[in-house]
């Protein structure tokens, strides 16, 4: 059974959002995300300043077995990467909902976190995964 | 989908399983870097039951075998003595590589792939005929590989008492016997070890055993992973029948000499040295971020020169390799195409590592 935490936000992409309660957001991936892919062994971030619409692949995580997309699931502009990652992508592995955090986004005024998924709707979708 | 006898000793040890070639196998048990390194470290085990052992007796199963063989079983002269060949087709193209044992002269033993069994039983039947050689796959034992440093030392021990001297004094690419218990110094991680061929009904023990004696158990995952560092091919990924062992980096598995040895495949590799062999297989060692992958396109300049057939990430190298058919002729620095991009990659001679260390750099 994954690690699904309360008070995160999530999409069906496998993404969690925690708010940070100033008008950013920190993202990453999910427990469930990182166990499907396993050993993660290269991170490939999107560069500070970048504007990102919501839906848009912005960062790759790469596995021993796969390479998949990351989507930012708002828009805005990225204010913070885990450069950490870069030479520690099992980071993610180990700890996806704290050290393994991907990057931060700026919201942009119109941005809208209603689409995304409480706590309990993700592990609905994880439950027919 | 078909299940080996250690199955649900696999699920019980935490095995992430898969299906491959139509088997439900054990990807891996928890960390497929962590049973890499403990491979190349210590000591691992891999349930290779899937594969299949083919016996062939007959009074005439040795030319047969010289028929049916790109490489020579006439090299082999003392009981035990195993060789790596293609099995060609007319065209040259490989049916599937394989292990054949040598054990007197009425009487070899050959390992086979899994995914390609089936067509391998047809081919060899179909050919076995004229020369009146019994064919019979064993598929009443199962096949352990222990891998690594320290495989040896703790496989040993546990082997049957009459078989454990014999195995202690094994050379590289060699096997001892003894009723169905079938032990090589053989493998597929460039490290040292054995492969025991065993009954089925003793399999399970054997694992628990190991398992007790400190020999982890390792998943596809990083059989993959330690292969292709070794510089080893893997059917299906960097050959078929598509292609000839001279486009397949083996030509050193092709025995031309005698030039009297008419084996099928024969006149097509000639012919195609004849007229120059146009691709060839190299490894690549990615210098640029990123992991190199199956069937990404390279370059050199703007011209696209081919493709590689098997990559990954390289635990041992803590970057990625691949190998790749290209194009015949010399070749420096390439790039190779990840996600639309272009990413440089390095041209070296497989192997990439070898009994617990690197064989090539950045």
């Amino acid at each position: 059974m994954s690690d699904i935490p309360a008070e995160l936000l999530y999409t069906k992409s496998h993404e969690w959002i925690r708010d940070d309660g100033d008008g950013t957001v920190t993202i990453g991936i999910t427990d469930h995300a990182q166990e499907l892919l396993g050993d993660l062994v290269f991170v490939e971030l999107p560069e500070v300043g970048d504007n990102v619409e919501s839906g848009a692949d912005c960062a790759v995580v790469e596995s021993v077995k796969a390479a998949s997309d990351v989507y930012s699931p708002v828009a805005g502009e990225i204010i913070e990467v885990n450069e950490a990652l870069a030479d520690a992508p099992e980071t993610i592995n180990e700890s996806p909902y704290a050290e393994g955090w991907l990057f931060k986004v700026k919201l942009a005024e119109k941005a809208d976190l209603s689409h995304l998924l409480s706590a309990d709707a993700y592990q609905a979708i994880e439950d027919v995964d | 989908m078909k299940h080996t006898i250690l199955n649900s000793i696999h699920r019980e040890m935490g095995g992430r399983m898969v299906e491959f070639g139509g088997w439900d196998m054990p990807l891996h048990y928890g960390s497929q870097l962590e049973e890499h390194h403990q491979v190349r470290r210590d000591a691992g085990m891999f349930d290779v039951s899937h594969m299949t052992v083919v016996d062939l007796k007959g009074e005439r199963v040795k030319p047969f075998l010289r028929m049916l063989l790109a490489n020579d079983v006439d090299k082999l002269k003392v009981p035990g003595k195993a060789l790596y060949s293609c099995m060609l087709n007319e065209d040259g193209g490989v049916i599937d590589d394989l292990i054949v044992y040598y054990l007197n002269d009425e009487d070899y033993r050959m390992v086979v792939n899994a995914g390609t069994t089936d067509k391998d039983m047809a081919w060899i039947e179909k050919h076995a005929e004229a020369y009146r050689v019994n064919v019979t796959p064993r598929r009443d034992l199962a096949m352990i590989a222990v891998q690594g440093p320290q495989a040896r030392d703790k496989a040993l021990p546990l082997l049957p008492a009459n078989l454990r001297e014999f195995v202690a004094d094994l050379k590289p690419f060699q096997a001892a016997w003894d009723g169905s218990w079938f032990v090589a110094r053989t493998g597929y991680t460039g490290e040292d070890g054995l492969e025991i061929m065993l009954p089925e009904e003793q399999a399970g023990e054997l694992w628990r055993k190991l398992f007790e004696n400190g020999v982890a158990p390792i998943g596809l995952g990083a059989r993959d992973t330690l292969r292709l560092e070794a510089g080893m091919n893997l059917y299906g990924s960097d050959m078929d029948e598509s292609v000839t062992p001279l486009q397949s980096g083996l030509a050193w598995t092709i025995a031309m000499d005698p030039a009297d040895r008419g084996f099928i495949g024969r006149p097509a590799l000639e012919a195609q040295q004849r007229k120059g062999v146009e691709k060839q297989l190299v490894g690549l060692l990615l210098t640029g971020r990123g992991v190199l992958r199956n069937h990404q396109k390279l370059f050199a300049g703007d011209r696209e020169i081919g493709e590689i057939t098997s990559g990954g990430f390289a635990p041992t190298l803590q970057t990625s390799i691949a190998l790749a058919r290209v194009d015949a002729g010399a070749l420096d620095d390439i790039d190779v195409e990840i996600r639309g991009k272009r990413v440089p990659a390095k041209v070296v001679k497989p192997p990439f590592a070898r009994h617990g260390k690197p064989l090539v750099s950045v």
